[in-house]
């Protein structure tokens, strides 16, 4: 009684202040816009109270860090043990360049590896291919073959570093020349730490790089799923990304929810397969993005954290808190880069850093200032991977546990979010879950119309990108830039046609025809993948197989 | 003509730039299909059409890669809905065949329709003449659902398939009335999903109530188009369909019934012109509204002294 | 007469699958009474070319961000006038460094619009040098 009543008198004592302090100041100077929201389109209170945040329930919806529902953060003392994994995502041009990269990324502090590719290599083709002419080595590194992907860990031993791999419908293929070097290196599989991303919805909804259809597709993620919970038991066999999806124009809520869409399928798949949730539960990761709206985003991890953990443990029945526990890599926001005056784009990559640590994010890629202009320079690189190290050492916001937490206004957002997310998850389990939801379009189209709607409020200058379309000015082109050396393709398939002279081909033609009579029944892949990457089959060898029996994806265009 | 004569020996541009000047009724389209219409009559003319999601245009693709095994020359005009706003359109069925592209004996054109009230189906059908005459010998036309316009632009057709798919509720219902006419034969596409048979079973169920007893009775097939099932076996239907057409004499009647109707249109579209003309160029309409608008008089004694205006000159 | 239209293939060529710029883009034109063919992802210049030829467009503008533009949107220039359609124009858009724009332009691009471009100067840009021929 005591309690309501305390309510019922700060109620009123908010109206007195409205009615009062504001309508005064409001008789005299109008706020700047008639109503607030956020980029989801969450309406945006003058001022929280207590009153926001009055439904909470601490335990039940905040509770614990390292403890469900996980808001405050997977680990018990999270940036107090150690920070976030600093790893900058790079790879361009030949592996020898990339791994040159990599070293001098790892001499500046850097704390763990993550791998670019270039668009062949994520289809599956062959350097020699003609479409892929014009393509080698533009957006990440050239792989063709067990070869390149020694080059690429030449002098890094695989046992010290965890290493992320952007790789998604052909991720077996290149799990198995990782898992290769290392054997060549002499290091076990159970040592091996890091990532791949094998998330094949998001490819089809945003990302593009898709080559079989989703039922073949779902198989090779489920079989690196098996393989590495027997052989590869550190390592993230996926890493479910909303990243892509926010890059193609979702807003923050669309991309949470459909990112654990996308994740509730891949769960379905494992279990459809045989496999007990607790088995692979824990070795799942996500990936999101990091934008400007600091306060959005920072609730946008917490909600992601509270629904994924209701998820598991409520509708998969999982057991392990591992399993409950949703551990993600953040990447700060390409698409919020501005071509026109870059260097403004270190001040946004900062905001997003700090999004993404109030977040509590596992792990962090910053965007180099020049990433509208061209592949980032190595000052950029640099300066990005300082902005980490700075909010880390300097900024303090890491030395306790969630401190947003208790803010009326993060945690209104975070319930309103979490909201939203679920009536999300709630249309997609009516249209037969992620996979027929992609197959009819759906998500393309609700991501299409955020992006569209987003494109037309920012020309009417009803959002304001600095430099862009308020504060312009005349600009000098940007010096410096990165450019991969065109000679850098022709090289490249040199290289290939060498390999395929010297190998022993018989041998190879021999893996490739077990592999494919593998793909044609039902067993794991993942063995007989291996076996024909050891003997250097090139990864465009074995995608033609495999496209052979699966047949390739054909995207659906809803505009 | 000479982009009748270039387009007739294989030029490409020259084919698209007729198709463009009967679609937008230009002024040169009308001795275009003067001299085309002489080389008309050969193609088979096939209608596709079915709800969004059927997988019409994967469906296309797949007929049209059949056909052209025995090297049979083959055209696709794929119709997506104009904005009734902007006027604007995205046409996105080519995606689907994009495989198709390269090959110099297919064509394929995107249209919108445009919104003008049986502008469509004339567009369409006056496209279909120029491919005719370009000697393809399969003319695909592919509409998005089974509204009146697309009820119109299969009429143009020789063979119209209706393609259904399993899972999108009760729509047989809801479209019966509109499709059991039209089509020559129905297509359960993605007959891998569940309540494929349930569809294919209602349809035949429908096909046999329909009263009118008819020779031809409309089979219902089953396809995965995207897995390349059920194919071969819709390209020898649209092939019986049409040796029957031809054989119980249907085909000459649907073309006569056609081209009355066809005649009659250009007619009464040439004389809506003159007389539209006639009345806005003397500044008469304005005229006319405002003493209708008095009541001074009423439309149909209005008419009358209109036709009587244009007959005297 | 009926209206006519102006008509745009909106194309994306090489292997990159970035396509938010290239829908934007064909809603707006769209949206400006454009007549858009999309052609999807992972074109080569000679299937956006045959397109182009095929659907009778006014323009051909291409969206790329994967940095393969110098190989890609030159071919396209050069299988247009190969089949007798340079008249047609060529458009390009996306992560394209200025210094690279020059080179483009000589090439016979007629334009680049880089990030950042309101959709509002590509819709001009199209009707000042369309419109008047259709």
């Amino acid at each position: 009684m005591l309690e309501k009543e305390k309510w019922q008198e700060l109620s009123k004592a908010k109206e007195n202040w409205e009615k009062g302090t504001v309508e005064k100041a409001l008789s005299k100077f109008k706020e700047r816009q008639e109503e607030f929201n956020t980029g989801s389109g969450i309406p945006i209170a003058r001022l929280c109270t207590p009153l926001d945040a009055q439904k909470l329930d601490y335990e039940n919806d905040l509770g614990f860090p390292g403890e469900y529902p996980f808001t405050r953060g997977v680990q018990p003392t999270m940036y107090r043990g150690r920070f976030w994994t600093m790893r900058q995502y790079a790879g361009f041009a030949t592996a020898e360049e990339s791994n040159k990269r990599y070293k001098y990324l790892l001499e500046q502090g850097q704390t763990g590896l993550s791998v670019a590719f270039d668009l062949q290599t994520q289809i599956g083709y062959d350097s020699d291919t003609p479409i892929a002419q014009g393509e080698i080595g533009k957006v990440g590194v050239a792989i063709d073959s067990l070869a390149d992907m020694e080059v690429l860990f030449n002098g890094i031993p695989l046992d010290k570093v965890s290493t992320s791999m952007t790789i998604n419908a052909s991720a077996a293929i290149l799990l198995a020349m990782y898992i290769a070097v290392a054997e060549k290196q002499g290091v076990s599989t159970e040592q091996l730490r890091g990532t791949i991303q094998n998330d094949i919805l998001k490819e089809y909804s945003a990302r593009g790089t898709y080559i079989f259809p989703p039922t073949p597709s779902m198989r090779l993620i489920t079989n690196v799923f098996e393989f590495c919970a027997e052989n590869v038991p550190k390592w993230n066999t996926i890493s479910i990304s909303g990243y892509h999806i926010r890059e193609a124009g979702s807003t923050a809520v669309q991309e949470v929810a459909f990112t654990l869409a996308d994740g509730i399928a891949y769960v379905e798949a494992a279990i459809k397969a045989g496999m007990d949730v607790d088995d692979f539960a824990g070795r799942l990761s996500f990936f999101f993005n990091a934008h400007n709206d600091l306060f959005e985003e920072a609730a946008k991890f917490r909600a992601a954290r509270k629904v994924w953990a209701k998820i598991m443990k409520e509708r998969f029945g999982a057991k392990n808190p591992r399993s409950w526990k949703l551990r993600f890599h953040t990447q700060t926001a390409g698409s919020t880069l501005t071509a026109q005056q870059p260097d403004n784009n270190i001040v946004r990559v900062a905001i997003q850093t700090l999004a993404a640590v109030l977040g509590g994010t596992q792990s962090l890629h910053t965007n180099s200032r020049d990433e509208a202009l061209a592949l980032p320079s190595e000052d950029s690189v640099r300066i990005a991977l300082r902005t980490q190290q700075i909010v880390a050492y300097e900024s303090g916001v890491g030395e306790t546990i969630d401190p947003l937490a208790g803010s009326y206004y993060v945690e209104n957002l975070t319930t309103e979010i979490e909201k939203r997310v679920w009536a999300y998850i709630e249309k997609i389990d009516a249209l037969g879950g992620a996979v027929k939801a992609i197959e009819q379009g759906y998500i393309q189209k609700e991501i299409a119309d955020s992006s569209y709607a987003y494109q037309k409020a920012m020309e009417a200058g009803q959002r304001i990108v600095v430099g862009l379309n308020k504060f312009q000015m005349e600009e000098q082109p940007v010096k410096g830039l990165l450019r991969v050396d065109p000679a850098v393709g022709e090289a490249q398939v040199k290289r290939l046609q060498e390999l395929k002279k010297s190998r022993d081909n018989a041998a190879v033609q021999n893996k490739l025809a077990d592999l494919r009579q593998a793909a044609q029944g039902e067993t794991n892949l993942m063995p007989y993948i291996l076996a024909a990457v050891r003997l250097y089959a090139t990864e465009g060898e074995i995608c033609n197989v495999l496209r052979d029996v699966f047949g390739e994806y054909r995207p659906v265009e809803i505009l | 003509m000479e982009l009748v004569q270039r387009a007739r020996q294989g030029d490409r541009r020259a084919l698209a730039r007729l198709i463009t000047l009967v679609e937008n009724e230009a002024p040169e389209a009308v001795e275009a299909l003067q001299e085309l219409y002489l080389f008309t009559g050969k193609a088979q003319v096939i209608g596709i059409t079915g709800p969004p999601g059927s997988g019409k245009s994967t469906l296309t693709d797949k007929l049209v890669k059949e056909l052209r095994k025995e090297k049979k020359k083959v055209a696709v005009i794929a119709v997506d809905p104009t904005s009734p706003f902007t006027g604007g359109a995205i046409l996105g069925d080519r995606i689907r065949m994009s495989d198709l592209n390269l090959d110099e004996d297919v064509y394929i054109r995107s249209m919108g329709t445009r919104g003008s009230l049986g502008g469509l189906s004339a567009a369409t059908s006056a496209a279909t003449k120029v491919l005719d005459a370009c000697d393809f010998d399969y003319v695909f036309i592919e509409t998005v659902g089974v509204g009146q316009s697309e009820v119109d632009i299969v009429k143009a057709a020789d063979t119209t398939i209706v393609v259904m798919v399993p899972g999108l509720g009760d729509d047989i219902q809801a479209i019966k009335a509109g499709i059991l006419e039209i089509g020559d034969f129905f297509v359960v596409n993605k007959a891998d999903r569940d309540g494929a048979n349930r569809v294919a079973l209602e349809l035949r169920m429908m096909l046999d109530l329909n009263e009118q007893k008819l020779v031809w009775q409309p089979p219902v097939l089953m396809s995965v188009a995207n897995q390349n099932q059920g194919i071969a076996e819709i390209v020898a239907g649209i092939k019986d369909h049409f040796t029957y057409l031809k054989e119980s004499g249907e085909l000459a009647i649907k073309r006569r019934e056609r081209l009355e109707k066809e005649l009659l249109e250009i007619v009464s579209k040439k004389i809506y012109r003159q007389i539209a003309d006639k009345v806005q160029r003397e500044g008469k309409l304005k005229q006319y509204l405002d003493s209708l608008m008095k009541k001074e008089t009423d439309p149909y004694t209005l008419v009358k002294v209109i036709l009587q205006d244009v007959i005297k000159t | 007469m009926a209206e006519k239209r102006i008509r745009v293939l909106v194309a994306k060529p090489g292997l990159d699958g970035h396509d938010r710029g290239a829908k934007v883009i064909a809603r707006s034109l769209r949206d400006a009474g454009m007549e858009v063919i999309y052609t999807g992802l992972r074109q080569t210049p000679e299937q956006i070319v045959a397109a182009a030829i095929q659907e009778d467009v006014d323009v051909v503008a291409m969206s790329l961000l994967s940095g393969a533009h110098n190989h890609l949107f030159p071919k396209v220039v050069e299988l247009l006038k190969e089949k007798n359609a340079e008249d047609i124009l060529v458009l390009g858009g996306g992560v394209i460094p200025e210094a690279d724009i020059p080179f483009l332009k000589e090439r016979g691009i007629a334009e680049i619009f880089t990030p950042g471009t309101p959709t509002g100067k590509v819709v001009k840009f199209i009707r000042d040098k369309i419109g008047e021929k259709v």
